[in-house]
């Protein structure tokens, strides 16, 4: 067939593969002769313990899961622990006929519409061969009446298991979180960080909040015992025992007193609101309304009150705290001014005419101011005071937006804060790198113009808000915001704290922080935008004011017709710290389609400031009342 | 009454009946095994008997495919799956944490197991091609054609893979006849950077090796298979308990116990004489193996046929030696037994090769 083939095929090669290949073969034979004498050992020499092990009796390893660490605020109050309740649990696995089993049950025991509801929600979820609980938390008399009523009902069973409750319902849930039955994914995930073993037997985690994001210190180690079961599987004793080791508990830096009045006070209104210790960067409050009834998750929430939550036009579940992304508005000024006067763009002293509009040299856009007609001569501190657009379009213009970028981005503009809490948003804080990249596009010196008054391409979080003002309240220290303040061992001694040593200091002029914070002071006293919210207060509080305005609404949101109109409005912004000269508070406020930010979001940190500082409780429900929009619309 | 002998003659022109033979004799212990595993789960038995007739297809077709097409297919194969395998670098799924399985739009695929016989067929084709003049640097080459898709395999990471493909080309190196010098060196160098390795290693691969030493350490993890399936193995005795009568098995204590595993089902139930008939089983078809390699006419069928025969046996060794705890837990199933349609096609496509190259009519010198 092939010449040069046959030429090739020496002999002496052949030769040396055929040694080559008895070699392995003689490999083969020794690796195999070592399995026998493995098998030897095992089966005949051994054969007698290990026939003690299997035949007579058997050990088996049962996990026992350990206890959750319980979630403390700030002053001891508790927002989750753990009570033992009996459930009736269904192995379907063992079950022929699950629908025939409950009806059956059904007359032992109430089962409700809903218990069956959730019951096939959890079987769908879960592949594995796990008890699902179809009733929790039987009374003793249901316990007795099954337990006569137990030979009916093989694959059924009663167990003792400790349930996770916030006592809190609904307040500080999104802070909190929940945890909810391990799923597929959840065991992936446990898998991939080979934690698989820890959680054998534990049937809950961590699903959001500080309940996911401290899920390591809260679950705690399984431990196990080595038990003898006779044939049957009946346990004759336990062999040894290592005792699981209860998950840490944990103390928040959170004030969930501070916590309700805030919450009170957004009456049924949508938003935020975000409370920091500027010394500290403890979250004192962390506000997203509306909130939801966390309890609802743990045992598997039912299909009705899912629907409720997640097809809600007011998506109580979305975190807008943490997650939500708005334009800062009038609220990023402070900013803009502090790097005017840092990057020697302005100084205190020097003003502008402002004749209602500023254009861009050799254009004829105007770029408006929201007061017809401007503000006349207006200086920095009157540019804050009075929220002059004019102002800081032509200092955008003069800073370029490099600057703006590298002066905003050092008050955590833009990027995720670090908050001790799973999915936060970053944010944008627009340069030209980021329109290259994400619009293909090369950033022209109008883009920057409405940069200046936070409008534009500019989106935060409240908490991104809250920590560019607790900085700002630091005179330029920042701290990590975090909602944890302790981890404690489950005697309740300090494991460790949370760090509260600085991120990093700005290196500011203490000139330059005096007149933009003199102005703030000035925005909550006669003549500022916040001047109503400010009237009468015993301390004196500085601020910022700001609208943010609507985009549209999102694609495939429902549509209410009477809500419509109403979710057009701008939201409104506030930002804020107090007592001004040495603040021990900081926050930021938003209204979802509030629409001035003097007239519903300053109210509300009134409130906060309030009880926070002088411990009064607002008077009366404290609801702003909703005032008529002047449709014209003052910005600010 | 012509016509079915001819049919018969036709469809067996390329089959090696010895071969067949124990292939068909293992085949049937693994459904056996199986049906006691599964609790007489008969249909996890029907779905593993399709397995095996579609890969027992795969390996008539390849029989009767001459050697030169194989051959002419060892590098289209290999970069074909190097590229894959960038692929699965780039755009595979997380599964499990490895990222191994690319989507291919029809369907996903795992090109770490196509490389399982396109290393070997493309090492063996190399050495083929400069068989005249065979220098350090083809050994060079060679090793580099290996480290090329190991690394990446392992990077997946996809540690029981990467082993087979390992070993499959060490044999290919070895059996070409690199010097016991080289060998020793590298042994030597290997021992000696054990100490890096370890400092090298993650936690849970750490935590992995000493399980291997004290199974109790990690009782509920990694230790529990060994634990269990020692127990399983030691208390089956000489003759076993019967089929269908294990308890370690048949009370849920055995994990994995139709896949990984499944040794241990058949020790406890087969005893040592179930053992004994099964590495008998296993050493007449490496033995068929070997006879064909030895017989082969080219270097390239030699070198083909003595890699897929010592990697058909590494499976075995490594299976057996983490079920009977003498070897780390790493993912590699018990050839021809163990459940799972993917490793019995790969199995199979070797053996069809083994068979194409001992059926063809030989490169006979004159």
């Amino acid at each position: 067939m092939n010449r040069k083939v046959e030429l090739r095929n020496h002999p002496r090669e052949q030769y040396n593969f055929r040694l080559r290949l008895a070699v392995s073969a003689g490999f083969v034979l020794l690796l195999f002769l070592l399995l026998f004498a493995r098998f030897f050992y095992l089966q005949v020499s051994q054969r007698e313990h290990y026939h003690t092990l299997a035949e007579a009796n058997r050990i088996s390893i049962a996990p026992i899961v350990p206890n959750r660490g319980l979630i403390f605020d700030r002053n001891g109050e508790v927002l989750a622990h753990n009570y033992s309740a009996y459930t009736l649990e269904i192995v379907p696995s063992k079950v022929r006929d699950i629908e025939t089993l409950i009806n059956e049950l059904s007359t032992v025991i109430e089962i409700a519409a809903r218990d069956r509801k959730r019951f096939k929600k959890l079987m769908e979820e879960s592949k594995r061969f796990e008890s699902l609980p179809i009733r929790t938390r039987l009374s003793d008399v249901e316990v007795a009446r099954f337990a006569a009523n137990r030979y009916r009902f093989p694959g059924v069973e009663i167990k003792a298991r400790l349930f996770r409750q916030y006592p809190k319902g609904s307040s500080a849930s999104h802070v909190v979180g929940y945890i909810g039955r391990i799923n597929d994914k959840d065991l992936e995930q446990l898998e991939a960080n080979d934690d698989l073993a820890n959680y054998r037997g534990s049937q809950y985690m961590g699903k959001i909040g500080i309940e996911q994001s401290y899920e390591k210190e809260l679950h705690g180690t399984t431990g196990f015992e080595e038990m003898e079961t006779d044939a049957a599987g009946r346990v004759i004793r336990v062999i040894s025992r290592t005792p699981p080791i209860s998950g840490n508990n944990l103390t928040l830096s959170l004030d969930s007193r501070l916590q309700e009045v805030a919450e009170k006070a957004f009456g049924d209104r949508r938003g935020a609101l975000v409370a920091i210790e500027p010394a500290t960067g403890d979250i004192l409050a962390f506000v997203s309304k509306p909130g939801f009834d966390p309890n609802l998750f743990v045992d598997g929430i039912d299909s009705e009150n899912w629907d409720l939550l997640n097809n809600s036009i007011d998506r109580p579940l979305n975190n807008r705290a943490l997650r939500g992304l708005y334009p800062p508005g009038s609220t990023f000024k402070p900013f803009m001014a502090l790097a005017g006067l840092e990057l020697k763009k302005r100084w205190p002293e020097h003003s502008i005419n402002d004749s209602g509009y500023f254009s861009l040299p050799g254009s004829t856009h105007r770029f408006r101011d929201w007061k017809a007609g401007g503000h006349g001569v207006v200086d920095l501190h009157k540019s804050l005071v009075v929220s002059c657009d004019t102002y800081y379009y032509g200092l955008a213009n003069d800073l370029g937006i490099d600057n703006i970028f590298n002066f905003v981005s050092k008050f955590g503009m833009g990027k995720k804060t670090g908050i001790d809490i799973a999915g936060e948003a970053s944010g944008l804080l627009p340069s030209q790198e980021w329109k290259m990249k994400r619009h293909k596009q090369k950033w022209y010196a109008g883009d920057t113009i409405s940069v200046g008054i936070g409008q534009g391409y500019n989106l935060a979080t409240p908490l991104q808000l809250a920590f560019a003002t607790a900085i700002l309240a630091g005179n330029g220290t920042a701290f990590r915001p975090h909602v944890v303040k302790q981890v404690l061992n489950n005697n309740n001694e300090v494991v460790r704290e949370i760090a509260t040593h600085p991120l990093y200091k700005l290196d500011l002029d203490p000139v330059n922080l005096r007149a933009v914070r003199d102005a703030l002071v000035d925005v909550t006293r006669p003549g500022g935008t916040a001047a109503l919210a400010g009237e009468g207060a015993a301390y004196s509080f500085a601020g910022k004011t700001g609208t943010s305005q609507v985009i549209g609404m999102r694609q495939g949101e429902k549509y209410v017709e009477s809500k419509v109109r109403e979710r057009f409005r701008d939201h409104a912004l506030f930002i804020a710290y107090a007592p001004a000269e040495s603040p021990k508070i900081a926050l930021s406020v938003l209204v979802e389609n509030g629409g001035h930010g003097g007239a519903t979001a300053a109210p509300i940190a009134r409130l906060v400031m309030d009880y926070y500082l002088l411990g009064t409780l607002p008077a009366e429900p404290a609801a702003p009342a909703v005032e008529q929009v002047n449709e014209e619309g003052e910005h600010d | 009454m012509i016509e079915p002998l001819r049919l018969w003659n036709y469809l067996t022109r390329y089959v090696d009946g010895f071969l067949l033979c124990g292939i068909l004799l293992l085949m049937l212990t693994g459904l056996l095994t199986l049906y006691s595993a599964t609790d007489a789960n008969l249909n996890r038995v029907t779905n593993q008997a399709i397995n095996m007739l579609i890969a027992l297809g795969i390996m008539w077709l390849i029989a009767n495919i001459p050697l030169q097409h194989i051959m002419r297919i060892a590098l289209p194969l290999y970069v074909t799956g190097l590229f894959l395998l960038l692929g699965v670098a780039l755009f595979g799924e997380i599964n499990n944490g490895a990222r191994r399985w690319l989507n291919i739009g029809v369907t996903r695929i795992q090109p770490s197991e196509l490389m399982k016989i396109a290393v070997p067929l493309m090492m063996a084709w190399y050495f083929d091609k400069h068989e005249a003049t065979l220098r350090l640097r083809d050994y060079a080459i060679a090793t580099l054609l290996l480290l090329l898709p190991l690394l990446m395999i392992l990077r997946q990471p996809d540690l029981g893979t990467a082993l087979l493909i390992a070993s499959s080309g060490f044999y290919v190196l070895f059996l070409t006849g690199l010097s016991w010098r080289i060998m020793a060196t590298l042994f030597v160098a290997g021992a000696g950077s054990l100490p890096l390795l370890w400092s090298m290693m993650h936690d849970y691969q750490r935590r992995r090796v000493m399980t291997l030493f004290d199974p109790t350490q990690d009782a509920l993890g990694a230790g529990y298979h060994t634990i269990q399936s020692t127990i399983a193995i030691g208390s089956g005795g000489v003759l076993g308990k019967g089929w269908q009568h294990g308890t370690q098995t048949h009370l849920d204590f055995l994990p994995e116990r139709s896949t990984d595993f499944i040794f241990a089902v058949f020790s406890e139930e087969f005893g040592l004489t179930g053992n004994l008939l099964l590495l008998l089983l296993y050493l007449m078809v490496i033995g068929r193996g070997m006879v064909i390699a030895a017989n082969a006419s080219t270097q390239f069928t030699r070198l083909i046929a003595g890699s897929i025969t010592l990697t058909f046996f590494t499976y075995i060794f490594v299976n057996m030696g983490m079920v009977i705890g003498i070897l780390p837990v790493v993912g590699v199933p018990l050839p021809l037994i163990s459940y799972g349609g993917t490793s019995m096609v790969t199995m199979l496509l070797g053996f069809g090769i083994l068979m194409s190259i001992q059926m063809h009519p030989k490169l006979v010198k004159t």
